[in-house]
């Protein structure tokens, strides 16, 4: 069933009468009088109840990783609002900071009384720069209303400067303090030992943004929408062959096709979920095939392609990409992403025999659970879904 | 005193000399002095008491804050799947004739750098590039041109 | 205590041990190529890898520490498939040339390879293109060997605190970097070795002049003398087969010997001259300070570890006034070999070559400094370290555990305790202290034994104080005076003693610094490994060398008072300024 693209924008209207808690404008003064109204343990009931998890990528149970943070003894914490967003195919919280910036300023001050934290900080890759002067000035009205209202926290914006690793958070961590965006070894996690050693809850904007409305409004709403697994909605930035492109937030739990459906431009042969470091679904899976943590969880990105696209190319676009953007410093992840790229091109020139991919394949594993951190084990992940699905392409 | 020690000792003035200062310290370098000198880490190591080792350590792990010579203004082209699906390549070639420069180098009259970027959030719009801190979307070579022509 | 299992063995240790550790507790090796026990933890090389029940990816075991429960499986296939994987991709970027490598046969990276039967190239060779930095005339630093554990880095940052190299840029193109990718005789690196001593491959080795003795030694013209270092012969053995703390002194000269140097002497002796210089300049600048009220710099600090005055010269060149101006043992030894030894043997000092035997890179580096050469000749020739004469030892074909024992030649051959001791931290200082009491007083020191236990030890920093009582009439102003003094080893635990000094609140008379972690014997130039466990046992040998040395005062060393007769006439002296002192140079302080 190919749907023309008015059809498809008329269809995704009504998924957005249904579902619109990102852009919807609120009223923050009263979300910070509603959050003020809460004692913490309430605040991180409601979360936690809301089975929110975290939209960054990974899907930690928000509601959890605030109880762990509220349970440490310290005099400082932290909370740190990831808006590092340089996974390929992902700008939802670009637009998020673009249209709802006070939102994720309330869902960072609303952490910080769940946890007892008392400051707060942006890290604002730096490919957003332009974003930051207009930031700053939102910001500060912000943080006077947050003393008005008697917060003993307040906020200030930190920026990246080109290292897609920085998203992680351990490494945001140490970009912060001033080192190398190095990963750090886990445990400790940030929620005890994090900025400057001390307890830090690390969120992505799109998280702060769900936990901002989940307090103005109480989190009946969002339990009502996704599955079990994936409850709530998600902003997912479409782009690539596609009718539709931009920002769209939809319910969790569609199927690929669903998905395809709406956006594709009809003849949508592969979609990558999650960016590059995300599963690339082929078209004879979409059906069977969930958005949401119990199929393929994706920090927001959904990049289509047609059936003139060579997958060799986007895998070996993705792969280009970790081998820059690796931090390097631990061996599977920095020699590894080398030698996927290099093998495969060393394949498609004849240089090695195809069964060489079996050795690619057998290291893509190795890296999987043997890199230290999110970046180098899923590296296997486009590398894997693309081989197998599309074998006949990469060997010729 | 030489201008370069000037300039970090205000900058550094402003930020602080903790470690966790150096990462703004160096990226109001890159904004003044358009990349971040040799002389300028020696200073910044006197000032915040680190080898010189160590910043130029973290100033090379981080793309924008590269210690290599570059050109007045920085011209980063997107390079992910989308923008190339979108025609990026046609953009860069335009750029390249345009400038008479290969993308990764400087212009001879030093006013651009032409580099690569991964993923600067526009995938919806590309090929998207970045002039400094500005955002062009949806180029054509002409838009693209049009766009250097402004600076 | 925490309690797990590993390979189902019950395990209990204390709780933040790590699992690598807890497996070694229990003798179950876990490879490993990025953790070293003087380091802090860095997780990046991912040999180490364990399975932890419960976990979905495998384990660095260096870093990860025990819970109560945890069950740990450390040889399993998966385990066993991705360490080989692992050491696979290091081989991939790492030139391997083994048979003409410095590190052959004691290369962390060689022996995991073997063990677990990798080929040397079974992914695309990624080793192309990388640097060999031969710019030092100490150290060398070749790119692509460097498996990126960066033990060095974190050496040169948390023992020495210079930071020479760091790691630079990301990913593919991440490497181990001087500031600027600069060659390393043009940056702030000392020289000290210790990133050599704890590289796990042959990335950072020494530079090797074998070759060039071999050569002298054949050179009929020549007369080839050697000096061995106090701290050589409580270490050499650990090359060639026995234990840390095992002596060798004995056989070691009987080796050199057979090697076919002419003369085979000891900077031990040079070692007991430098006490009297600077004993002797000790006592001075506080006759200056006390009585002359003279503005002179103290404290004053020990000058014979070469790694330490070249960070000096970096790091505070506003204090090198505070630096003695004695040069170091082996410095003092070469143009006394030239002039002293030359005119009593009758040679012609431009037929002598003067080989030293070192536990330290950096004294490559002294023995080239442009102002070596007092005797007008180069004062020292060649520099080889403990490590390249262990290397030679077996060249030369010869038996070392069955050799007999042979004797230092005499004239600069002889040695006190107080010499053997210069290579423990805090040797100097007592050794020092053991002279210069009783010079003043008339009597020894007063600790057991001339034992100054005060002074001995590991720990970065100590001090102590001693009250002088009952001076002979030249000395009288010192009467009642509390002498202060510190040692300090390791070039971060120097810079927490400069650091007063620079801002003017030392409460010192004299310090000792030594630029390597335990002084001399844990050395730049020594065997592989060193750690706080080898450094300890090779302490102890130093002690109990001392103890049964016939004279363990400087000051008495027979042939130190015949070359003042005969010679160089008083500390001090015309002559001394001469051969034995030097002066210092400012460097860039980054
Ligand atoms: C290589 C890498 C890049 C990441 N980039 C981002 C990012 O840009 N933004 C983000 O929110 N999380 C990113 N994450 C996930 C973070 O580590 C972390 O899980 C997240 O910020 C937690 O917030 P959440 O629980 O709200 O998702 C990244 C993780 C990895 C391994
Ligand atoms: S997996 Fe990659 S990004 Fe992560 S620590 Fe290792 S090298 Fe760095
Ligand atoms: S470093 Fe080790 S593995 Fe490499 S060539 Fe030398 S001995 Fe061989
Ligand atoms: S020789 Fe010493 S100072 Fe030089 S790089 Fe190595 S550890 Fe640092
Ligand atoms: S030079 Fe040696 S110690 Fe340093 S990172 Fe390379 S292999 Fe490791
Ligand atoms: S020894 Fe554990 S990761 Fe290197």
């Amino acid at each position: 069933m190919v749907l023309d693209r008015e059809t498809k924008l008329k269809k995704l209207k009504e998924h957005q009468t249904k579902v619109n808690m990102i852009f919807q404008d609120q009223d923050c003064g009263q979300m910070l009088d509603k959050c003020l109204s809460m004692s913490p343990d309430e605040i991180i009931a409601e979360v936690t109840e809301s089975g929110l998890k975290g939209r960054g990528g990974a899907g930690f149970p928000t509601g959890l990783k605030w109880k762990f943070a509220a349970e440490q003894k310290s005099d400082v914490k932290y909370v740190i609002c990831n808006a590092d967003e340089g996974e390929p195919g992902t700008f939802k919280d670009r637009q998020i900071l673009e249209e709802q910036a006070a939102k994720v300023f309330a869902g960072m001050a609303i952490c910080s009384r769940a946890v007892n934290a008392s400051e707060g900080i942006i890290y604002l890759r730096g490919e957003y720069n332009y974003l930051r002067p207009r930031l700053q000035e939102e910001l500060d009205a912000f943080n006077k209303k947050l003393k008005e209202k008697g917060f003993k926290f307040s906020i200030i914006i930190k920026s990246g400067s080109g290292a897609y690793v920085c998203g992680e958070e351990t490494a945001l961590i140490e970009s912060l303090e001033g080192y190398r965006g190095e990963p750090r070894n886990k445990p400790p996690y940030p929620v005890s030992h994090g900025y400057m050693n001390k307890p830090t809850v690390v969120n992505n904007v799109e998280t702060l943004v769900y936990c901002a409305m989940i307090i103005r409004m109480g989190n009946k709403e969002f339990l009502q929408l996704g599955t079990k697994d994936s409850r709530g909605a998600k902003v997912f930035s479409v782009s690539g062959d596609a009718d539709v492109e931009g920002i769209y937030e939809l319910e969790l739990g569609m199927t690929i096709r669903e998905f395809v459906d709406l956006f594709g431009d009809g003849d949508t042969k592969a979609v990558q979920v999650g960016g590059s470091s995300g599963h690339c679904v082929p078209r004879r899976d979409f059906e069977k095939t969930i958005i949401g943590f119990e199929g393929v969880p994706t920090g927001g990105s959904m990049m289509l392609f047609n059936s003139s696209r060579s997958m060799y190319h986007v895998l070996h676009n993705y792969l280009e990409f970790f081998c820059e953007e690796s931090c390097g410093q631990c061996t599977p992840c920095r020699v590894g992403s080398q030698q996927l790229l290099r093998g495969i091109e060393a394949i498609k020139k004849g240089e090695k025999p195809p069964e060489y991919l079996n050795e690619l394949k057998k290291l893509a594993e190795t890296m999987k659970v043997a890199a230290k951190c999110g970046l180098g084990q899923s590296v296997p992940n486009p590398f894997l879904s693309i081989v197998n699905n599309f074998y006949e392409e990469i060997i010729f | 005193m030489s201008s370069t020690a000037e300039l970090v000792q205000t900058i550094v003035g402003k930020h602080g000399t903790r470690r966790e200062h150096l990462l703004p310290i160096l990226q109001d370098l890159a904004k003044e002095q358009r990349y971040v000198t040799e002389d300028a880490m020696i200073e910044v190591a006197r000032a915040l008491d680190l080898s010189a080792a160590e910043v130029y350590g973290t100033a090379s792990f981080y793309t924008f804050l590269e210690p290599v010579p570059t050109g007045e203004h920085v011209i980063r082209i997107c390079k992910t799947i989308t923008c190339y699906m979108k025609g990026k390549d046609e953009v860069i070639k335009a750029i390249e004739d345009h400038l008479r420069v290969k993308l990764g180098g400087t212009t001879t009259d030093g006013k651009f750098s032409f580099f690569a970027a991964n993923c600067i959030g526009w995938c919806h719009e590309g090929p998207a590039m970045l002039i400094d801190d500005k955002v062009y979307t949806k180029l054509t070579p002409k838009k693209a041109i049009d766009a250097i022509n402004e600076y | 205590m925490v309690k797990l299992t590993i390979n189902k063995i019950p395990v209990s240790v204390e709780p933040g041990t790590s699992i690598l550790e807890a497996a070694r507790k229990v003798g179950i090796t876990v490879p490993s190529l990025c953790y070293h026990k003087d380091l802090c933890i860095a997780g990046n090389c991912r040999v180490c890898l364990v399975e932890v029940k419960g976990e979905r990816t495998l384990t660095a075991s260096c870093a990860v520490p025990v819970y109560e429960g945890m069950e740990v499986f450390t040889n399993t296939l998966k385990v066993r498939n991705a360490r080989k994987n692992v050491i696979e991709l290091l081989l991939s970027e790492h030139r391997c040339d083994c048979l003409k490598c410095e590190k052959n046969g004691k290369c962390e990276l060689q022996d995991l390879a073997q063990e677990y039967r990798v080929e040397e190239k079974s992914f695309i060779d990624l080793s192309i293109g990388k640097r060999i930095d031969r710019s030092s005339p100490a150290i060398e630093k070749d790119d692509s060997k460097c498996i990126r554990c960066q033990r060095c880095v974190r050496t040169c940052a948390e023992l020495q605190d210079v930071s020479a190299l760091t790691v630079a840029r990301k990913g593919e193109h991440m490497f181990i970097s001087t500031f600027m990718h600069k060659p390393l005789a043009d940056v702030v690196c000392t020289n000290c070795g210790q990133c050599v001593n704890r590289c796990p491959t042959g990335a950072l080795v020494e530079r090797n002049y074998m070759e060039e003795v071999w050569e002298a030694i054949d050179d009929p013209k020549k007369h080839v003398v050697v000096q061995t270092a106090p701290a050589v012969r409580i270490a050499l053995g650990e090359d060639l087969g026995y234990d840390p703390g095992e002596r060798v002194t004995g056989k070691m000269v009987t080796a050199l010997k057979r090697m076919g140097f002419d003369k085979v002497f000891d900077t031990d002796f040079t070692a007991d001259l430098t006490i009297m210089e600077e004993g002797t300049e000790l006592l001075t600048r506080l006759k200056q300070a006390l009585v002359d009220k003279e503005k002179v710099a103290l404290p004053m600090f020990t000058s014979c570890s070469p790694g330490w005055i070249k960070y000096i010269e970096h790091e505070f060149s506003n204090n090198l006034d505070n630096l003695s101006t004695c040069k170091s043992p082996q410095q003092m030894f070469g143009p006394l070999a030239k002039t002293y030894y030359a005119e009593k043997a009758g040679i012609d000092p431009k037929d002598i070559v003067c080989v030293s035997v070192m536990p330290c890179t950096a004294k490559k580096y002294e023995a080239r400094r442009p102002e070596m050469k007092a005797s007008g000749f180069r004062d020292v020739d060649i520099v080889l370290t403990t490590r390249e004469l262990a290397k030679m030892i077996k060249q030369g074909g010869n038996d070392f555990r069955h050799m007999e024992e042979g004797e230092f030649d005499s004239l600069l051959g002889k040695s006190t305790g107080a010499a053997v001791i210069f290579g423990a931290t805090g040797g100097v200082m007592e050794a020092a202290l053991r002279t210069a009491y009783e010079i003043v007083t008339g009597h020894e020191v007063p600790f057991p034994n001339l034992n100054i236990m005060p002074v001995r030890g590991m720990e970065g920093v100590r001090e102590a104080s001693i009250k002088i009582e009952g001076c002979v009439d030249a000395w009288k102003f010192l009467e009642g005076v509390e002498l202060k003094v510190a040692v300090a080893h390791g070039l971060a635990n120097a810079r927490k003693v400069m650091k007063q000094v620079a801002e003017g609140t030392s409460p010192y008379h004299f310090v000792e610094v030594m630029a390597c972690p335990g002084g001399c014997l844990g050395g730049g130039g020594q065997p592989i490994p060193t750690d706080m466990e080898t450094r300890k046992k090779r302490a102890m040998a130093i002690y109990e060398e001392d103890e049964h040395m016939e004279f363990r005062k400087s000051h008495e060393n027979p042939e130190v008072k015949l070359i003042y007769d005969d010679f160089l006439e008083k500390p001090l002296g015309h002559k001394s300024h001469e051969l034995l002192h030097t002066h210092y140079t400012k460097r860039m302080t980054k």
